[in-house]
């Protein structure tokens, strides 16, 4: 049993506590800086899908850059702007769950806001004003689009998921990869390279990818049941 | 149904990681008292007995040195005394207290093409290096074993330039796996080394004994006149447990594969 992908499935049968701990990390994590990230950005998406209005198309390709935003640059920003020399050192979060949770949330909002609304401009333009002869209020039509195209939606809810879960820059220079704190399964890996063990980093990689297709699987059970 | 699911998962998310209120103590340090093993078994009393969590934020020693200085640590344990000195000398940090030391070593291929084993002083050895144009792997990221290699290049004709010379900006346990890849030479704090021994096969101590490789560790607390927010109680206290005899004991006897890796110098 040396081998990484033997040693994954020994570190998650044999409850190795420290590994469950991180995996949990990452996994709380992610949600957090992805659920708090789609409260402004699906309905953002939305507005940007249905309505008209000057430089939107410059808009979309603002956020579609900033998708491609690198994890150690908002890392960084968000780094000076909470350390205690920065103007926001007062709240003390730096190397705290909280910090990574905001990083990894700016890296999630223009995947999700990009992916909403490139998705609700391929609806049918129609829809909108079928509903408001229906009589509906613009709430219902924001709420009824995104019921229209909630596969859509998932998948960039996902997409933007599957970005935080993997990605390292913003976890270590926010968190700090303090153990049994704010080490996540991302910043585990390059601890154990740094380290030379590459087995077990191999096996927390595939650990990792376990969690991402449970939480992909979960999601699209969600939404077929609906 | 599931949007009340969806407020509850958000209302989780957002207060869990405020509702563990613990002492926090933020202990800025260099990566090799963490990769060498040495805080995981030195930490853990400490915490049992103050009931203050000890969060360990392992980077080099020039960037440790660089968040006390902003006030995003409580306490350093690092390894650069002249850095160490500016640091307090600038007003950044007091209280320091010498905790343990090691030695640096040159590290290289067991073939050392270089002949550096041959060589009578480290500073002979990086000449040596450096005539054969043998590769060398750097730090790179001001850490105390960077600023080490940097005054020894200084006394053997200057930093290099030449492509044999890798600037690589990783921690000690990278550079050494990336060292045993490149075939290449490099300066290691002894404890990193004996760490990982065993996952170098073929690399071997060429160079070492010389009293310019001295490695001496100081602990010291964040200014908490410049910083307020600074935990300094529970960082007096960790640097009190450090130079403990009973701290100074434990690292005494911290050993991998039979090998010492840090001498305390803190109580006689």
């Amino acid at each position: 049993m040396t081998g990484p992908f033997a040693q994954a499935i020994t570190l998650l049968v044999t409850g190795d506590k420290e590994v469950w701990f991180i995996t949990g990390t990452s996994l709380r994590f992610g949600l957090s800086s992805t659920l708090i990230a789609c409260v402004p950005a699906i309905p953002l998406g939305v507005l940007i899908a249905l309505k008209r209005f000057p430089l939107r198309r410059a808009l979309l390709a603002v956020l579609n850059t900033l998708m491609a935003l690198p994890t150690v640059v908002v890392g960084l920003l968000v780094y000076s702007l909470i350390s205690r020399s920065g103007p926001l050192g007062s709240l003390g979060i730096l190397f705290t769950p909280p910090a990574v949770v905001v990083g990894q949330a700016i890296l999630a909002l223009p995947i999700v806001l990009s992916m909403t609304a490139s998705s609700l401009s391929r609806l049918d333009p129609l829809f909108p004003e079928v509903l408001t002869t229906l009589g509906a209020g613009r709430r219902q039509i924001l709420w009824m689009s995104v019921r229209e195209a909630r596969g859509p939606v998932l998948a960039a809810t996902l997409a933007a998921f599957g970005r935080v879960l993997g990605e390292v820059g913003a976890a270590m220079m926010l968190g700090g990869n303090i153990r049994w704190y704010t080490r996540t399964i991302t910043t585990a890996i390059a601890l154990e390279t740094s380290k030379g063990e590459f087995v077990l980093g191999l096996a927390l990689g595939i650990i990792l990818m376990i969690v991402a297709l449970g939480v992909n699987a979960l999601g699209h059970l969600v939404v077929k049941h609906e | 149904m599931k949007r009340i699911l969806t407020i509850v998962l958000l209302a989780c998310a957002v207060l869990a990681p405020l509702a563990a209120q613990t002492v926090r103590l933020r202990l800025a340090t260099t990566t090799s008292t963490q990769d060498s093993g040495l805080l995981p078994i030195l930490n853990p009393p400490f915490e049992r007995m103050t009931g203050i969590t000890v969060d360990v934020v392992a980077v080099g020693t020039g960037a440790a040195i660089k968040l006390g200085q902003n006030g995003d640590a409580d306490v350093l344990l690092v390894h650069d005394r002249a850095a160490e000195d500016a640091f307090i000398a600038a007003g950044w940090g007091v209280n320091r207290r010498d905790v343990m030391h090691n030695d640096f070593i040159v590290v290289g291929p067991a073939e050392d093409p270089a002949k550096v084993a041959a060589a009578p002083s480290t500073v002979d050895a990086f000449a040596r290096i450096a005539a054969a144009g043998a590769t060398f792997v750097s730090r790179g990221d001001k850490s105390g074993t960077n600023t080490k290699e940097l005054d020894i290049w200084a006394k053997a004709g200057g930093k290099p330039t030449g492509k044999w010379y890798k600037e690589v900006g990783q921690g000690m346990g990278q550079v050494l796996t990336m060292s045993l890849d490149l075939k290449a030479y490099t300066l290691a704090d002894r404890g990193t080394w004996i760490a990982m021994q065993d996952k170098l096969p073929g690399m071997k101590i060429l160079s070492q004994g010389d009293p310019f490789l001295f490695n001496p560790y100081g602990v010291i607390a964040v200014n908490p006149v410049k910083w307020p927010k600074t935990n300094y109680l529970a960082a007096m206290q960790y640097i009190a447990w450090i130079t403990s005899a009973e701290g100074q004991k434990i690292i005494r006897d911290y050993k991998v594969g039979g090998e010492q890796l840090f001498t305390p110098d803190a109580v006689p």
